[in-house]
C-alpha cells in the first residue's frame, strides 16, 4: 500500500507542473497586462514601459514563469494588487465556504443517487426505473442557474422554510449556517445525483448478473446484504471515479451558485478576480484549486485500492 | 418420498426471436444420500434445470411444474421461507470459482456469513468452524487463508473454498454445476474425489452436472442424459455404461478422447448441431443427427420409457440393441 502511494505521488509531479504552466499561460496570455490595468487612463507608453520593467513583465514568458514558479514553490503565491491581501490568505478565508458547499452537494447527490440507482437496478425496466432514468436525464439538462431560481421560488418564497441567499459563519450561528447552505448545495446536487445514479445503476445491473450474486442468493442471504455488501462494493469503482471527476464540475458549478446565492466562496473570489483583472490572484487561485482537484483525484485512486483488493495487490 | 422430486418442469426463456424452451418436461427423483449425474452438451438445459431446482432462474424465465424438496414445493413457497431454507437444504458449487466468489470480500467473510445467517452462530464460532471447514476441504494453513481474497488463491484452491462454503450449513443436497470444467486437468480429479468423499461422509445427496460422461462414471449412482431440454436416457450408472440404448448417449461416449487410440486419430465428433430451441422439430430432437433415425423418428417425440428394464429409461424408437453379456 505504501509503495502504491509513493508510486502515485511520483506521477503527481509532472501533472502539477503542467497545471502550473497552463495556469500561468492562461493568465499571461489574456490580452492586456497588469501594468495597463494599474495605470488605467493615465498610461503613457513611457510609464507603461517603466512599470512593466519594474514588475518584470518585459522578461520573456518562460523566465517569468520560472520566477513565479520559484516563488510558488517557496509558498509565496503573490498578493492581490487590488486589496493587498495575499493569495493564500484570501483562499484560506474563502475555501471553507466552498468546501462546505461542495461537500454538502456531494452528500445530497450521493444520498439521492445511490438508493435510486440500487432500486432501479433491482427493478430494471420497471416503472420506477423508467421514471427515474428519464427524470435523471431531464434533470441533467436543467442548468443550475435555472434550478437555483426555481428552488428559491419554491422553498424560500412560497414555503418560506429556508433563507433565499446569504451566508452566516459557522462560528456565529451553526444552525443558520447550515440552513443557508441547503439551497445552494441542493442546487448543485440536482445536477449531481443523475450522474451518480446513471453510472451506479448500469454497474449494478452488470454486477447483479454475476455468478457471485447468484451464489449469494443460493446462500440464502438477506436481500439487503446481497445488495449493500455483495453488489454495491464491486459496483462502485466507476462511481468513485465519476465522483472524483465531478469535483471539477462542482467547482465550475460553485462559481455560478455562489454568485446567485451570495456566498463568499472561492467561486466568487475567482469571478471578482477576473472582472478586476487581478491576474496574480486569478493565477494563484486557479493553481490552488487545480492542485486541490488533482490531489483529490489522487485520493480517489487510493480509494480504488480500498474498494478492490486486486488493485491493492498490484494485479489491477 | 424422495428427497428431491422434480415433476414435469418446463422452463421458457423469452428471447428476441421468441420463447426458448430451455427445459422441456423433465422428471427426476433423488433420494437422500444418493448421487445423480446429469450429462449433456452445452445448451442441453442441464444448467437451467439446476437453476430451476435452486430457484435461481433469470427473472424473466417462466417455470411450470413442481419441484418438491422434502415434500415442500419450492416453486410455491414464500420468498422469505425459501431464503431461510437455502444453504441448509440445497447448496451449490458453480462452474467457475473465479466468478462465483465475490472478488472484493475475504474468503473468511464469504464463508462465515452463511453460517451466521442460517445457524445463528456468533462470529467467533463461525470463524472456528470456517477454519475447520477449510482444513477439511484440503486447504493448507487455513487460518491465514481466511483473510485472503479469492484472487490470491489458485483455481483449484478457490473451488475448494466454494465447496467449503456450500458445505458450511450441512445441506441435504449439493448441486455441483460443472465443478471442474474451469479447472486444470491435474486438479479436476482431486476436486471430484473431494466432492465424492464429502458426499459419502455427510450422507448428502448430490447432483453432479457435467458435459463429460467420464466424470460421472464411477462417481454417481445414477445418470440422466439430457438433450435439447429433455432427459433422453436415464439408468443406474453401471447399467448405462454397459447397455447404452439411446444413440445420442452412445455418440457422446464415442466422442470421449481415448488414451489407447493410435496417435493422430481424429476425435469422433457428433455431426450437425443441436436443434433450434425456439422452433424445435416435431419429432425426436436428435433424429437429424442420428445414424439410426428413419422417417418414423421425425413424426413424434418418443416419450421417456422403460420398455424392457424398469430402471433403464430411454426416449428412442430405434434404440441400440441390448448387448449380450460376453
Amino acid at each position: 500500500m505504501l509503495k502504491l502511494i509513493r508510486r502515485r505521488l511520483v506521477y503527481l509531479i509532472p501533472v502539477l507542473l503542467a497545471v502550473s504552466l497552463l495556469t500561468f499561460l492562461v493568465a499571461a496570455l489574456l490580452p492586456g497586462d497588469m501594468a495597463e490595468v494599474l495605470l488605467g487612463d493615465q498610461a503613457t507608453p513611457e510609464t507603461l514601459a517603466a512599470l512593466r520593467h519594474d514588475m518584470g513583465l518585459d522578461q520573456p514568458l518562460l523566465v517569468r514563469y520560472f520566477i513565479w514558479l520559484g516563488h510558488v514553490l517557496q509558498g509565496d503565491f503573490g498578493r492581490s494588487f487590488r486589496t493587498g491581501q495575499t493569495v493564500l490568505a484570501a483562499v484560506a478565508e474563502r475555501l471553507p465556504i466552498s468546501l462546505e458547499l461542495m461537500l454538502g452537494a456531494q452528500l445530497i447527490g450521493l444520498a439521492i443517487g445511490i438508493p435510486v440507482a440500487i432500486i432501479c437496478a433491482v427493478h430494471q425496466g420497471g416503472r420506477f426505473d423508467r421514471a427515474m432514468t428519464g427524470g435523471a436525464f431531464a434533470m441533467l439538462s436543467v442548468p443550475s442557474f435555472l434550478s437555483a431560481i426555481l428552488l428559491i421560488w419554491l422553498l424560500a418564497v412560497e414555503w418560506q422554510i429556508l433563507p433565499a441567499t446569504g451566508y452566516t459563519p459557522f462560528s456565529e450561528d451553526p444552525w443558520a449556517n447550515l440552513r443557508g447552505f441547503v439551497l445552494p448545495a441542493l442546487t448543485l446536487a440536482l445536477g449531481e445525483w443523475p450522474v451518480i445514479m446513471r453510472v451506479l445503476r448500469s454497474d449494478m445491473i452488470a454486477t447483479l448478473q454475476e455468478d457471485f450474486i447468484a451464489m449469494a442468493r443460493a446462500k440464502g442471504l438477506k436481500q439487503s446484504r446481497i445488495l449493500l455488501v455483495h453488489a454495491l462494493k464491486p459496483s462502485s469503482l466507476t462511481l468513485v471515479t465519476v465522483t472524483g471527476i465531478n469535483i471539477g464540475r462542482l467547482i465550475g458549478g460553485a462559481v455560478i451558485v455562489e454568485t446567485i446565492f451570495a456566498m463568499p466562496g472561492i467561486g466568487r473570489l475567482l469571478v471578482t478576480a477576473i472582472y478586476s483583472r487581478d491576474l496574480m490572484m486569478l493565477q494563484g487561485v486557479v493553481l490552488l484549486v487545480a492542485s486541490g482537484f488533482v490531489m483529490l483525484n489522487f485520493v480517489v485512486d487510493l480509494l480504488y485500492a480500498t474498494l478492490d483488493p486486486r488493485i491493492r495487490h498490484g494485479r489491477g | 418420498m424422495s428427497l428431491l422430486e422434480v415433476e414435469n418442469i418446463v422452463v421458457d426463456l423469452p428471447t428476441p426471436r421468441g420463447m426458448l424452451r430451455a427445459v422441456d418436461g423433465v422428471n427426476l427423483t433423488l433420494d437422500a444420500g444418493r448421487t445423480l449425474g446429469v450429462v449433456g452438451e452445452s445448451g442441453s438445459g442441464k444448467t437451467m434445470l439446476s437453476r430451476a431446482i435452486l430457484q435461481l432462474l433469470p427473472r424473466r424465465a417462466k417455470l411450470s411444474g413442481a419441484i418438491r424438496f422434502d415434500g415442500q414445493d419450492m416453486t410455491r413457497i414464500a420468498p422469505e421461507t425459501l431464503r431461510k431454507l437455502r444453504a441448509k437444504s440445497v447448496a451449490v458449487v458453480f462452474q467457475d470459482p473465479m466468478t462465483s466468489l465475490n472478488p472484493v470480500l475475504t474468503i473468511g467473510s464469504q464463508l462465515t456469513e452463511t453460517m451466521r445467517e442460517h445457524l445463528g452462530v456468533p462470529q467467533s464460532e463461525a470463524i472456528l468452524r470456517g477454519v475447520a471447514l477449510l482444513a477439511e476441504v484440503g486447504i493448507p494453513s487455513p487460518e491465514q487463508r481466511m483473510g485472503n481474497y479469492p484472487h490470491q488463491l489458485s483455481g483449484g484452491m478457490r473451488q475448494r473454498v466454494a465447496i467449503a462454503i456450500a458445505l458450511s450449513c450441512a445441506p441435504k443436497l449439493l448441486i455441483a454445476d460443472e465443478p471442474t470444467t474451469a479447472l486444470d486437468v491435474t486438479v479436476q480429479a482431486q476436486i471430484l474425489d473431494l466432492l465424492a468423499r464429502e458426499q459419502r461422509s455427510r450422507h448428502m445427496a448430490m447432483m453432479l452436472i457435467t458435459h463429460d460422461l467420464g466424470v460421472v462414471a464411477g462417481r454417481t449412482d445414477e445418470v440422466a442424459v439430457m438433450y435439447a431440454g429433455r432427459v433422453v436416457e436415464r439408468a443406474p450408472t453401471r447399467e448405462l455404461f454397459h447397455h447404452m440404448r439411446m444413440p445420442y448417449t452412445a455418440a457422446l461416449m464415442a466422442a470421449l478422447p481415448k488414451l489407447d487410440a493410435p496417435p493422430h486419430t481424429r476425435l469422433p465428433a457428433i455431426g450437425g448441431r443441436p436443434p433450434d430451441p425456439i422452433n424445435p422439430p416435431p419429432g425426436c430432437s436428435f433424429a437429424p443427427r442420428c445414424f439410426y433415425a428413419d422417417a418414423a423418428c421425425d413424426k413424434a417425440k418418443p416419450p421417456l420409457s422403460a420398455p424392457d428394464r424398469m430402471a433403464h429409461q430411454f426416449a428412442c424408437i430405434r434404440p441400440l440393441p441390448v448387448k449380450v453379456a460376453a
